[in-house]
């Protein structure tokens, strides 16, 4: 049997979820006394290769087609990998760039597609551990089939250890340039400005509980008397409240400051990925159940409109 | 030109409930049209004021239920709806994305329409892989967590920004026809007027069966099962602060002075 992980990359660097893909591999072919391979299509092929030689991995295959991703070219890669090595289960990240091709080459391929998995168990099938309704509970889904594509949420899985001595082999495809109906122009970073929310030592940060944009005022007044800056989650940005720049999260900044006040914030995966380095995380949630409080190290259940200018007076604001 | 907008209801949790078998207790859910589909069917409707001879069609896999999402797209914009729905499919515990894509490409093969907006997830199940099956069923192009969109009609071509992660957007030409999965935060969802509310009323809202789509039910076949769903347990040792919101922050300020803060 084999298992077939892809990495991805991104400007001439390998991903993280890469490796953690291998690490997850490994635990898949243990289980299932399969052979692990990797493939990585584009970049530098040759330093991603060496890079992917990982603990458990007997194999590396290299596809050198295009500098960035492109997905019709990552489909039909991943096809041509797919017949010749014949994998029983297809491992993707699912990230933005893995949702923009696992689906299709799950169609391509006729494999059974599950997504966003947080664990993985072979116990005859193969089951699968998500989460639903924003994280507020978790399923297992179990794929009464003997193939399967499965794409991973980052972060969940330990990086396969650096080591082994897998075998690094180019891999030929034949694109199909007609095929290619989409082309990446370029890339550009989201808009400035004049905070980085990055460099500060002590967040206030506001999410959807806010409710209305009028209420940001006891998020600034709270922010003035701590001596903090003010940043968000994503529904607030998305509203137009404040700028991207003072976002959050997986598609916004990753923040690791002394003390990160989640005002009116679930905890999303996607917000809870950018700010879970922070040393002192504390919560204000009327939810007892908001998944923020699973990383708090403090944390008031109540009503952010009372609690928030509570807590400015005891600053003397 | 026609654009077709997938439109889902989706299930929310209330903040305190229960779990029935494999799902929460219905008594905890309450059902709202899918953020995500809300900018999809936002983006619609603002092609179709740029321009004439636009006529923006949604397409929901749903029960009865889900009209209510359904009229709430035709009152911002939508010209029509077509609903998904038969006993066949209300039978089955799990819809999942494929067996979705399915029976939206059966919809789009009937409406031929130029380009299809889908919201990048649902809220409750959040498979996030609908838009792409179902572009790959039809054999269109496509491009996945769109955060900005310049159609080209003429040439044939929607530029994109693609929201990557940490900041980062990718700048793509897809070919049309093509399926775009739009990202929150592309356009600002308007609310629907009381006039359109009126007019949703009466505007087309058509129910198909498996059997009016030309399919059986072989299209709903899946290996997928869900054989548990629990609630995750907690990992956290927050210290939570009780007594009221003067006590509470009383205590938590007196933590935030010994970490140096507002000092």
């Amino acid at each position: 049997m084999t298992v077939l992980a892809v990495a991805e990359h991104r400007r001439g660097e390998l991903r993280d979820v890469s490796h953690e893909l291998a690490g997850a591999g490994r635990e898949v072919a243990e289980a299932t006394d399969s052979e692990l391979h990797l493939a990585v299509v584009g970049g530098d092929v040759e330093s991603f290769g060496e890079e992917l030689v990982r603990e458990g991995v007997d194999r590396v295959h290299t596809v050198d087609r295009g500098e960035e991703f492109n997905h019709d070219v990552s489909v039909q890669a991943v096809e041509q990998l797919a017949a010749e090595l014949d994998p029983d289960y297809l491992l993707l990240p699912h990230t933005v760039n893995g949702l923009d091709y696992a689906p299709a080459v799950a169609e391509r391929l006729g494999l059974p597609l599950v997504t966003d998995a947080v664990d993985l168990a072979v116990d005859g099938n193969l089951v699968v551990t998500r989460e639903m309704y924003g994280s507020k509970v978790e399923t297992t889904v179990e794929v009464d089939a003997d193939r399967a594509a499965v794409t991973l949420r980052p972060a969940e899985w330990p990086a396969a250890p650096k080591g082994g001595d897998a075998a690094v082999e180019p891999f030929d495809v034949t694109i199909d340039e007609s095929a290619v109906r989409s082309t990446v122009t370029g890339f550009e970073e989201a808009a400035g400005g004049d905070v980085d929310i990055a460099e500060a030592d002590v967040l206030v940060s506001v999410g959807r509980g806010i409710e209305e944009e009028d209420n940001l005022d006891i998020i600034f007044d709270l922010a003035e008397a701590l001596d903090a800056t003010v940043s968000a989650s994503r529904p607030v940005v998305d509203n137009g409240w404040l700028p991207k720049n003072r976002q959050v999260g997986q598609s916004g900044k990753v923040v690791t400051p002394d003390v990160y006040i989640a005002v009116g914030i679930s905890g999303a995966v996607q917000h809870v990925a950018g700010m879970k380095g922070a040393d002192t995380i504390i919560a204000i949630n009327k939810d007892p159940n908001a998944p923020i409080f699973d990383i708090a190290d403090y944390g008031i259940v109540d009503d952010l409109f009372d609690v928030v200018p509570a807590l400015t007076e005891e600053f003397g604001g | 030109m026609k654009v077709l907008v997938t439109v889902t209801d989706v299930a929310v949790v209330d903040d305190e409930f229960e779990i029935d078998g494999l799902d929460v207790d219905e008594r905890y859910l309450t059902y709202e049209l899918n953020e995500w589909d809300d900018y999809a069917v936002e983006e619609a409707v603002q092609i179709a004021e740029a321009s004439d001879d636009v006529e923006v069609v949604t397409v929901t896999v749903g029960p009865e239920r889900s009209e209510e999402a359904i009229r709430k797209a035709l009152a911002k914009g939508a010209d029509r709806a077509v609903r998904v729905w038969d006993d066949a499919i209300a039978g089955r515990d799990l819809l999942d994305a494929e067996t979705k894509a399915d029976l939206l490409a059966a919809v789009a093969r009937e409406e031929d329409p130029d380009l299809i907006l889908s919201g990048v997830q649902s809220g409750d199940d959040s498979f996030a892989a609908t838009g792409v099956t179902l572009a790959e069923k039809l054999g269109d192009e496509w491009a996945a967590v769109v955060n900005q969109l310049d159609l080209d009609t003429e040439g044939g071509v929607a530029s994109v920004h693609r929201e990557l992660e940490g900041g980062v957007e990718e700048l793509t030409d897809v070919e049309l026809p093509a399926v775009l999965t739009i990202q929150t935060g592309i356009n600002e969802p308007r609310y629907a007027s009381l006039r359109g509310i009126r007019q949703a009323q009466n505007k087309p809202l058509d129910v198909k069966g498996l059997a009016d789509l030309g399919l059986d039910e072989t299209a709903l076949e899946t290996p997928l099962r869900r054989t548990a769903t629990y609630e995750p347990e907690s990992e956290g040792e927050a210290t939570v602060f009780e007594g009221g919101p003067d006590e509470a922050a009383g205590e938590l300020a007196a933590i935030l002075r010994e970490q140096g803060v507002g000092q």
